[in-house]
């Protein structure tokens, strides 16, 4: 008797977690078009914003005269733990004679990045930041070295400091 | 003819589950020995992702190693970079602000509870109940949220460094964790009712994968499977550290020991997990997101070890430093790992589904097996 | 000859004295199989096409997700471009394969649920066959199907596909019983197998409500039967998915893994219309004795859309189960069979039959 008093509960048990768990997806479905999350993604392009904080890729912010930050010292290369920077640099003579290293170019090869902003966050005069870009696909691979300082650029000269 | 019957029955059919197969999550090899449908051995061969990762370390610096101890557990990233860094930070005998033990607390029970949710995605998933996958993501996206605006990673953040935190969080942050927590202390009814009450999934873990409390100390299977099988492992309530030492949580504990009471044990660890951010998310101090540190770290000489509670079990760095400035020898132990070491002792005697159903109950991530 | 939306006897009755009138008794059946079978066969590749959209819209949408919406408005031709996508595809041949079962399991799995449409009526008058024994005719034809799942998985020469085939086989025939009897249930109470006096006989109100607690016993564990009978989810352990990757056509490829997918769809067409004829009346409208005003408004849906409405809710039920639940283990997909449905079932037509004789069912 006992037995069978299991079987039956057993059985009426299930059907009703059953039916619970069915009401969940039920739910849902009936409820469908407001409670999709899921965003679309190539129509959406436009609106879509990342946060300040994303790491999409590395960037030298230039100003409106073109002028960066970096002094070309090669910190952010020593400190990639992947060496997807090269800094390369010239020499070149200032007025009074010194000579004195400049930025010629910032190779920055994002295939190799893994994103630990260890380059943005030592970088001693502030050059590098995050950018928010995103998509960063490339048909080959030679494309993924981008010169992070833009053509002619110079120098930031620092206020006050001569 | 009986010869031939019993030459049959006493032959062992041979299969190769994965390294591409939708129910080891990743590149694990497992071969089988079946009798039918019963599995009779289960060999995993693991290394098909293995990275090098403790050999990287040694040409690596203490702050550059932090980006590829995310990548062991990428589920608990958080919680492998602060057990890198808090080795380091005992080792140089730093005292950090409070406001990053705050942080990293509420970030790694974050990571915890992200985790558990993609485990419990994939349980569905490996069970055949495919709509859980989704909605599991759809829980975990929030977490993802969060992450992004104040690290700016969501599966990988590299947030923590020896001394403090990258970067310190956004504004933003507490509304939205709040919020979440709001919000999944909701949905997680709806786990309940799709899968842990359903009849099916009941029948298809309760008993199975049996691993007992010695086997578990044995096998050194820790985490929510070994808490599952009534071992006390919770690094967080008996060695605390961060802020844990400060809240009040349970350890949860079950003592079947089945793929039933790991399910249960990953639940109610979520909700304890939402438990201890409330506790922690309004009593953020205001101070610094982190100590000054020297530009290169040399760890003194010696060797140091620290323990974390990793999403899947008990985390461990060893470094042995020689003074340099990058470490002689690092060696990380991974839950994984040794919960995988016990997957035959489990499975042996059941049936193949059943090894699905055990395989999901680990929750294992390959990358974390072959580092 | 009028054409009747309610009424196709009349139209069909038409197209064969005018092929009479034309040519000999002999060629008029060729030419009659000949329509049906491009009638059925269009029907077929429609309704598979719908069923495999209907079904990602379906589950998209309780999963929160849009489902497929890039081919087409609301991706409605989606379906057709995997289908192109499939005949392009290149059919890989497996060296150690047995070539001839290889390639003839796919068409004797198709040919299975091809057979089962001729007997389901669609509306009154059409009908391709309308056998005096209709569902024994259906029941028999829809359980071809396991051969072919059993030669597919035998003959691909992989273990996955031959530990599917094997569960498949042990499922489908224990769940034949289920499905049987809980179709003699209904049998029971119409007191005929043909499909058509079946539908009749609910003029007045369908099966469900007439028939009592056996029938919606009957109708419940034809449900489930059939949905294990159909390889479908939650029991669809024949392919199961996270275990042996995709069990019996693993190692299909091509339009070959396109007719295992399109025949999946059409088993689950054919049950939902066995389901929807026998329990829910088929083509025949709503009916409340009594109620004249509201029956003659029913009478104004043509009995085809009664019929496709009825087989829609029927399949959504079915994909509910699909989309809700895990996967059972091959142990306790029998237990289920042998201890649950089988006794029950067997009780529940000694119910109905008890039922009849005390002339209780109307
Ligand atoms: S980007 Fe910064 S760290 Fe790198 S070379 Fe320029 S100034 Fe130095
Ligand atoms: S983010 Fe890290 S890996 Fe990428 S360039 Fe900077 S230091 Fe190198």
């Amino acid at each position: 008797m006992r037995g069978l008093i299991n079987y039956f509960s057993g059985m009426f048990n299930g059907i009703i977690s059953l039916l619970k768990g069915m009401g969940v997806t039920g739910k849902y479905f009936f409820t469908s078009p407001v409670t999709i999350v899921t965003q679309q993604y190539p129509e959406n392009r436009k609106t879509l914003e990342m946060f300040d904080a994303f790491k999409g890729e590395v960037t030298m912010p230039h100003d409106e005269n073109n002028e960066h930050k970096c002094t070309a010292c090669s910190i952010c290369q020593i400190n990639c733990p992947n060496g997807s920077i090269e800094i390369v640099s010239r020499d070149v003579v200032n007025d009074e004679g010194k000579k004195r290293k400049e930025l010629d170019k910032h190779l920055y090869n994002i295939g190799m990045c893994s994103f630990c902003g260890l380059c943005i966050k030592t970088c001693p005069s502030n050059a590098l930041a995050w950018g928010q870009e995103f998509e960063h696909s490339m048909f080959t691979r030679d494309k993924f070295v981008k010169t992070l300082n833009n053509e002619g650029s110079k120098l930031m000269q620092k206020k006050g400091v001569e | 003819m009986a010869e031939i019957i019993q030459d049959i029955q006493e032959q062992e059919y041979i299969i190769n589950m994965g390294p591409q197969h939708p129910s080891t999550h990743g590149v694990l090899r497992l071969v089988l020995s079946l009798r039918g449908e019963t599995v009779l051995s289960v060999q995993p061969h693991c290394g098909y992702i293995h990275r090098g990762i403790e050999k990287m370390c040694e040409r690596l610096t203490y702050q550059q190693i932090i980006h590829l101890t995310d990548r062991l557990d990428y589920l608990s990233a958080h919680i492998n970079n602060h057990a890198v860094c808090m080795a380091v930070e005992t080792a140089l005998g730093i005292e950090i602000p409070e406001r990053v033990k705050y942080i990293r607390t509420i970030m790694d029970e974050l990571a915890r509870i992200a985790s558990h949710q993609l485990w419990w995605c994939s349980f569905g998933m490996d069970l055949g109940a495919l709509t859980a996958f989704f909605y599991g993501l759809r829980d975990r996206e929030p977490i993802l949220d969060i992450f992004e605006e104040s690290t700016g990673g969501r599966l990988i953040q590299s947030y923590y460094t020896p001394g403090g935190l990258m970067k310190d969080i956004h504004p933003d942050f507490q509304k939205r964790v709040k919020d979440y927590i709001i919000y999944f202390r909701k949905k997680i009814g709806e786990y309940d009712q799709l899968l842990s009450g359903n009849v099916i999934m009941n029948q298809r873990t309760q008993g199975i994968g049996k691993l007992t409390k010695e086997e578990a100390i044995s096998f050194g299977v820790t985490g929510p499977s070994g808490r599952g099988s009534g071992f006390e492992c919770d690094v967080r309530k008996h060695r605390p550290y961060g802020m844990y030492g400060k809240v009040e949580f349970k350890e949860i504990l079950r003592s079947e020991g089945d793929a039933f009471a790991r399910y249960m044990v990953r639940m109610d660890e979520m909700r304890e997990s939402l438990n201890i951010i409330e506790q922690l998310i309004d009593n953020i101090p205001a101070g610094d997101f982190t100590v000054k540190m020297k530009p290169v770290i040399k760890l003194p000489e010696g060797e140091y070890y620290q323990r974390v509670e990793a999403a899947r079990g008990e985390f461990g760095v060893f470094i042995s430093s020689k003074g340099e400035k990058y470490p002689y020898r690092i060696k990380l132990r991974s839950p994984n790992f040794s919960n995988l070491s016990a997957l035959h002792t489990m499975a042996n005697g059941q049936k193949i589904a059943d090894l699905v159903a055990i395989g999901a109950s680990l929750d294992y991530v390959i990358p974390d097996i072959d580092r | 000859m009028e054409f009747n939306i309610y009424d196709f006897t009349s139209f069909t009755k038409w197209i064969d004295e005018s092929l009479n009138a034309a040519m000999s008794p002999f060629w008029v059946m060729i030419t009659e199989m000949a329509i049906i079978g491009v009638a059925i066969l269009a029907f077929y590749a429609l309704v598979g096409l719908f069923l495999v959209y209907a079904e990602r819209k379906v589950c998209a949408f309780m999963q929160n997700r849009v489902g497929p919406n890039r081919v087409g408005p609301f991706g409605i031709f989606q379906t057709i471009a995997d289908l192109l996508k499939l005949l392009m595809k290149e059919l890989v041949y497996i060296k150690n394969a047995d070539k001839l079962l290889f390639n003839i399991a796919p068409f004797i799995v198709i040919t299975a649920s091809f057979l089962a449409i001729a007997a389901i009526p669609f509306a009154r008058g059409l009908h391709a066959i309308d056998f005096n024994i209709g569902i024994f005719y259906v029941v028999a034809v829809s359980s071809l199907g396991v051969i072919g799942i059993l030669l597919a998985g035998w003959s691909s020469n992989s273990k996955y596909s031959l530990i599917g085939a094997m569960r498949s086989g042990a499922q489908i025939v224990s769940y034949e019983l289920s499905v049987g009897l809980s179709l003699i249930t209904m049998v029971v109470l119409a007191g005929s197998m043909q499909l058509s006096t079946i539908v009749e006989a609910q003029a007045n109100g369908w099966f469900i409500f007439t028939g009592h607690v056996p029938a919606v016993i009957a109708f419940v564990i034809f449900l489930i039967a059939s949905t294990a009978e159909t390889n479908r989810g939650p029991f669809d352990l024949a392919e199961a998915e996270s275990e042996l990757t995709a069990g019996f056509h693993t190692e299909y490829s091509g339009i070959r893994f396109a007719f295992f997918f399109l025949a999946e769809y059409m088993n689950m067409f054919i049950v939902a219309s066995i389901a929807a004829t026998v329990f829910w009346g088929g083509w025949m409208p709503f009916h409340v004795p009594g109620w004249e005003g509201f029956n003659t408004v029913m009478d104004y849906i043509p009995p085809f859309i009664w019929y496709i409405g009825k087989t829609a809710v029927i399949i959504f039920i079915l994909m509910l189960f699909k989309w809700t639940f895990p996967r059972l283990r091959i142990d306790q997909l029998l237990t289920l069979e042998w201890k649950y449905l089988l006794p029950i079932n067997l009780f529940n037509v000694v119910l109905m039959a008890f039922i009849v004789l005390m002339g209780w069912h109307w």
